[in-house]
């Protein structure tokens, strides 16, 4: 028998030590508490407009639409929000969470370094204290970034254990909050975790697919007929799909990182190619051996780099409401090129994996149908890692 | 009475933690036995997992050289096969949810049950979790143990009372590891716990010292040691049998 606190079908609950347990009790309590708050609401749209810069537009992919010759394609451009990506809807919402819980410290995990960016500026403008967690090997391939947290006051904590990766910059986030709990909100920067992290994560960043209904609704009359993400833990594809779930009309798709492809061992598709298991306070699918040993995952996407999916993703696969394709390093690599010389918008590599699966899907459609394609964030920060992918040696 | 409760029927118990396979099988057999020798009352045996997110560094590399060393469930398995053909203490498990759940939770119990193991602690399975395994502990006759954190408050009464083997109350905030200070009111959350259970309360996280263990063996029925033995055989590898010995009863002197 499983507890049912925090579930989505099977997935999510809260793994976690003792330790952790009143504080996560603490969190949901004050959560329910504050969203329904009239006051809380007005304080946090107004952050999300005034400094966020919100809401984010819907581009027309007019010249894309063209080339791939199918649906109409949309762009959700959360590439245009402040820190240059989705995560700031969630960190604002989070630190302002924090604030009303009397707390003065974020911590938190990143992998590209968004994540960790959107705290830092979110600490800053609350007058917080901050520490962010990075894989060494993300601090390597993400070194810009790491100097963009440290300008905005927070410190950087490169993480040497395992794989030095997403993952055990989330370990090593959990070991640094039951250190330090009083004092502390662990601000997760994704649709995973324990209970309530997922649905806490997901409700803010469901602002992206409220906005997408109503954008598209004013544009076009309708509802598309599919919209496109790329899934790490998920954070931009849950929010992207949550209001679109109800409308059985309305594919979801979400867009793994395969990394080298499925059929090899270097990959970060975690429910082409994962199973279930318990994991960093949460049941979902993970990339772990025979043994439950949890994979060394990879894909070139630092921010897709993650050997686990968020427990919500994994029950709208279970009930097949969403789907999960994979996308392999090139085929990413590929569509960051060519949306950047079609639409004059560089996308972030995690986004791009988006792109890449909405050239294969698109030629498929009607010309009355509507794609929208989730661009997560902006690619700045990867231009010299994929120069350095294609071979060219540049640095930051 | 379990064979859990057995190791705190004589006097304050000594539980000693060792990563299994770290950094090989045969080590840890010998270590297991040298730590008997030296007076512990019961072994913790940590099946090593990739992610150990509730363990200091001294615990998470003792984890890797042992899967490094190609350690797996069925190994350990037979390494407790094997210790049973002599070592009579009780002996628990300490792992992590996902390798009882990828092995299969009920044959993971049966295997228990089969090798002759006496308790399972799941850092990572609070007491909202411990459904899912409870009942195959049960009908493995195997004691999942609880763990109460300076943290819990509120929660300690419903912990205590549906604890069974031991309970297992983590001294500070944080992971495993030597600490030079342990500032918790433990006395409190102890006599709060002997309010609720007369299930035996050992203390861990950051003991290393003898005057530690006297200090923490006087509120409580037993101390934990884990990252200070796993240190030795950091140090010494193969050879750290003998100084695992003599450290235990070290320790277990200080606790009479």
């Amino acid at each position: 028998m499983t507890n049912p606190k925090g579930r989505f079908g099977i997935h999510g609950g809260q793994y976690i030590p003792e330790t952790l347990m009143n504080a996560v009790i603490e969190l949901e309590e004050a959560y329910l508490r504050l969203k329904d708050d009239p006051a809380f609401d007005r304080e946090l749209r107004a952050l999300l407009d005034e400094y966020a810069g919100r809401p984010s537009r819907l581009t027309y992919a007019e010249k894309m639409t063209k080339d791939l010759g199918g649906a109409k394609i949309y762009l959700k451009r959360e590439d245009l929000n402040h820190t240059g990506s989705h995560k700031i809807n969630n960190v604002l919402g989070q630190a302002l969470l924090a604030k009303k819980m009397g707390k003065t410290r974020l911590i938190a995990e990143t992998g590209a370094g968004q994540h960790g960016v959107a705290t830092a500026t979110a600490a800053a403008l609350f007058g917080m204290e901050c520490v962010i967690f990075m894989g060494e090997e993300d601090t390597v391939r993400q070194a810009l970034n790491v100097y963009r947290m440290r300008l905005l006051g927070a410190e950087v904590v490169p993480v040497k254990s395992g794989t030095a990766t997403l993952k055990d910059a989330v370990s090593e986030a959990m070991r640094e909050w039951v250190s330090r709990i009083s004092d502390t909100h662990y601000c997760l920067g994704s649709v995973m975790g324990p209970h309530p992290f997922p649905t806490i994560v997901r409700d803010f960043q469901s602002v992206i697919s409220r906005e997408i209904r109503a954008q598209l609704l004013e544009r076009e009359g309708k509802l598309p007929d599919a919209v496109l993400a790329c899934v790490g833990g998920g954070s931009n594809a849950i929010g992207s799909f949550y209001h679109f779930i109800p409308d059985a009309g309305v594919r979801l798709i979400g867009c793994e990182a395969a990394g080298r492809g499925i059929d090899t061992f270097e990959t970060a598709a975690t429910v082409n190619t994962g199973r279930l298991g318990i994991f960093h306070g949460m049941k979902s699918y993970f990339c772990q051996d025979e043994y439950g040993q949890i994979a060394p995952v990879y894909s070139i996407s630092a921010g897709l780099d993650y050997p686990g999916v968020g427990p919500e993703h994994a029950h709208l696969h279970d009930i097949g409401r969403a789907e999960y394709v994979p996308v392999t390093d090139d085929e990413a690599v590929d569509a960051f090129e060519y949306l950047s010389r079609t639409e004059g918008i560089i996308p972030a590599i995690e986004s791009a994996h988006a792109v890449a699966y909405a050239r294969k899907l698109a030629p498929t459609m009607r010309p009355d149908q509507i794609l929208v394609v989730t661009i997560s964030g902006r690619g700045d920060k990867d231009c010299a890692a994929i120069a350095r992918y294609k071979g060219e040696d540049i640095y930051e | 009475m379990s064979n859990i409760r057995s190791a705190f029927a004589d006097g304050k118990a000594f539980v000693a933690f060792i990563t299994c396979g770290d950094p090989d099988f045969e080590t840890t057999a010998a270590a297991v036995r040298a730590a008997v020798a030296g007076g512990a009352d019961l072994i913790e045996l940590g099946i090593p997992f990739s992610d150990p997110t509730a363990e200091g560094p001294v615990i998470q590399a003792a984890n890797q050289r042992a899967l490094a060393g190609g350690a797996t469930t069925d190994r350990v398995f037979e390494l407790v096969r094997e210790l049973r053909r002599d070592v009579r203490v009780p002996l628990a498990f300490m792992t992590y949810a996902n390798v009882v759940f990828s092995y299969g939770i009920p044959r993971f119990l049966d295997r228990c049950r089969d090798v002759g193991i006496d308790g399972l602690i799941l850092p990572d399975v609070p007491f909202e979790e411990k459904d899912e395994f409870l009942p195959a502990c049960r009908e493995a006759g195997v004691d999942f143990i609880s763990l109460i954190a300076p943290t819990s408050h509120q929660r300690i009464a419903k912990i205590a009372r549906e604890a069974e083997g031991f309970l297992y109350l983590v001294s500070s905030l944080g992971v495993t590891g030597e600490r030079s200070e342990i500032t918790t009111d433990l006395g409190a959350i102890v006599s709060h716990i002997r309010e609720q259970t007369d299930v035996p309360c050992a203390i861990g996280f950051g003991i290393s010292t003898p005057p530690q263990a006297k200090a923490m063996s006087a509120l409580a029925d037993g101390v934990i040691v884990g990252s200070a033995i796993v240190r030795l055989l950091a140090e010494h590898g193969t050879d750290a049998p003998p100084y695992i010995r003599d450290y235990v009863a070290s320790m277990k002197a200080a606790m009479r």
